[in-house]
């Protein structure tokens, strides 16, 4: 079946193609331009670089934001392993509904596990600011990590684990030496995702952070609502290449073979 | 600490349940403690009257759902539902060609694919500013229009319908495509051999093979675009006026401007509610996967 594909069909891909990624391509370029409102092209600039380097505000928020992502990843980086560990190497009672409840928060809309959780911090009279940005991103990001570790040990060779310990080898020292290097990738995946996401959330953090505890999507929006110069079309850029290269890393390590 | 290691590992020994409890417990309280009980003091509060400054009193009252029988909020139930939909044909319609035109293709096939899973881990609110950036009055859409010629006045394409779909629709295509594209990939080509050896035309093979066989795909996409669809905020919230209102921005509205926190709680549980329908009618699909998979 390796006729050619029907022309209109190309060019309607194509066309798909293009309405997904000329946006952010448009908006990308435009973070060169030397002009303040124009849609014209005006020659290339740095200037909406600099001013952003000028706001400290813009490092405040991305200081948040790296502090919160790397916290977000650990913790829901060793939490979802460990729950994957437990999916995927033990039988108990309850596996498959417990596995049915992973999803849950993935498909829950953001509006709802964010004002639940404005409910709970408010009950709790808990401040809002890094901890209970970070607690709700760990939150969200579990059952991500949990989905990509658990592919990631679906497709191990279990028997390597049997060898190693019919050869002596007790659980921790199995586990240490045999498991997670092969794991490792997967693990990697999981949390790259995870920062992902945790960098860029808006919905979510705007319900539990508080004063002076923005991170840079929550500025962004703020500079989005008022509607000012192309310092945003370079702040968005910064984030996208950041982001574009995160996935794209994680999107190797889960294709990477050589490491099963 | 030899001896900590060696009574632990004989403890894991003689209970395996434990072990697996063990593992689980940490990561398993976390989403209970921040995910489920804050969802349940949720559906709490849309059941109790609302008290002064934007908290609630004790006692039991269904009038936060009475109120979305009041027409503006049946308007906005009814809004959210039929642009949903709406954004889900969409996509269906532009999703399907990609995800066979990328089964189909060889050589570029994992770039495409990279290409659609790039967007679905951008971050929303970036793709939804550039969709600002290029529809509003001083935008790019407007001057390319200008220049040629089509039009001699920039036209009002944000804060409209039309922009809250073109967002809908361009925030949710990467859902629809890449389970199409899972389905597609899978369909067996001997039996597309056996409908063009049996005499069956292009239009045929498509319409009685491929099509039904992919119908699994199609089915998952459409709800992972529509569900997305009923909760979202930040498309109508940014891309759309006060006219275009969807739940989840009336959940927020409850939550800052209105400090209404039962009703918004109310709001916000209808949305989860059909969300949760949502899945379940995805569940029960999946489940008579191999029975829609038989071509009559």
């Amino acid at each position: 079946m390796n006729r050619p594909l029907p022309r209109w069909l190309v060019a309607m891909a194509a066309a798909v193609y293009l309405f997904l990624h000329l946006p952010i391509l448009v908006l990308m370029i435009f973070s060169f331009n030397d002009a303040k409102f124009s849609a014209e092209w005006r020659g290339f600039t740095l200037h909406w670089y600099q001013r952003l380097l000028e706001r400290p505000d813009v490092f405040r928020a991305l200081k948040v934001s790296l502090i919160v992502g790397a916290s977000a990843t650990v913790i829901s980086g060793v939490l979802g392993t460990l729950v994957a560990l437990a999916l995927a190497r033990h039988r108990f009672q309850g596996r498959r509904a417990f596995e049915g409840f992973l999803y849950v928060p993935i498909v829950t809309p953001e509006i709802v596990v964010g004002i639940s959780l404005l409910l709970l911090f408010a009950l709790l009279r808990f401040p809002l600011g890094l901890t209970t940005i970070t607690i709700a991103h760990v939150a969200f990001c579990i059952s991500f990590v949990v989905i990509v570790v658990l592919a990631r040990l679906k497709g191990m060779d279990q028997h390597l684990e049997e060898a190693a310990m019919i050869l002596g080898a007790d659980e921790i020292t199995t586990f240490r030496t045999v498991t997670l290097p092969q794991l490792w990738p997967g693990i990697l995946a999981g949390a790259l995702l995870a920062f992902t996401m945790s960098f860029d959330d808006f919905v979510i953090t705007s319900f539990v952070s508080g004063p002076g505890s923005s991170t840079l999507p929550i500025l962004v929006y703020g500079m989005v609502r008022k509607n000012v110069e192309p310092s945003i079309n370079a702040i968005s850029t910064i984030i996208l290449i950041v982001t574009a290269l995160l996935i794209y890393v994680a999107d190797r390590l889960v294709q990477d073979r050589s490491l099963a | 600490m030899p001896g900590l290691r060696e009574r632990m590992l004989t403890w894991l020994h003689r209970r395996p349940q434990a072990r697996a409890w063990a593992l689980l417990a940490p990561g398993g309280l976390w989403l209970v403690v921040f995910f489920l009980i804050p969802i349940l003091i949720m559906l709490a509060y849309s059941l109790m009257p609302r008290g002064v400054y934007g908290g609630v009193e004790s006692g039991v009252t269904l009038e936060h759902y009475a109120r979305f029988f009041d027409p503006l909020y049946l308007e906005i139930l009814k809004r959210t539902f039929l642009w949903s939909l709406a954004g889900t044909l969409i996509c269906l319609i532009l999703g399907y060609p990609v995800a066979f035109v990328i089964v189909r293709s060889k050589r570029w096939r994992n770039l495409l694919l990279f290409l659609v899973v790039l967007p679905f881990w951008t971050s929303f609110l970036v793709r939804t500013f550039a969709m600002i950036f290029l529809m509003r009055d001083t935008g790019l859409l407007n001057s390319w229009l200008l220049r040629l010629g089509l039009i001699q006045q920039p036209l009002t394409i944000l804060y409209t319908p039309f922009s809250v779909m073109a967002g809908l629709v361009y925030g949710f295509l990467p859902f629809m495509i890449l389970p199409i594209y899972a389905s597609l990939e899978k369909l067996d080509l001997s039996l597309l051999e056996a409908a063009e050896v049996l005499g069956a035309r292009p239009r045929a093979r498509f319409f009685r093979v491929t099509l039904p066989l992919s119908l699994p795909g199609v089915i998952a996409g459409c709800l992972l675009v529509f569900i997305p669809a009923l909760g979202s905020f930040l498309t109508a919230d940014l891309l759309g006026g006060a006219k275009q209102m969807m739940i989840g921005n009336l959940v927020q509205n409850q939550f800052s401007a209105a400090r209404n926190w039962p009703f918004g709680s109310a709001a916000s549980f209808i949305v989860m509610a059909l969300v949760l329908a949502g899945v379940m009618l995805y569940l029960r699909f999946q489940d008579q996967e191999p029975k829609s998979v038989t071509v009559q």
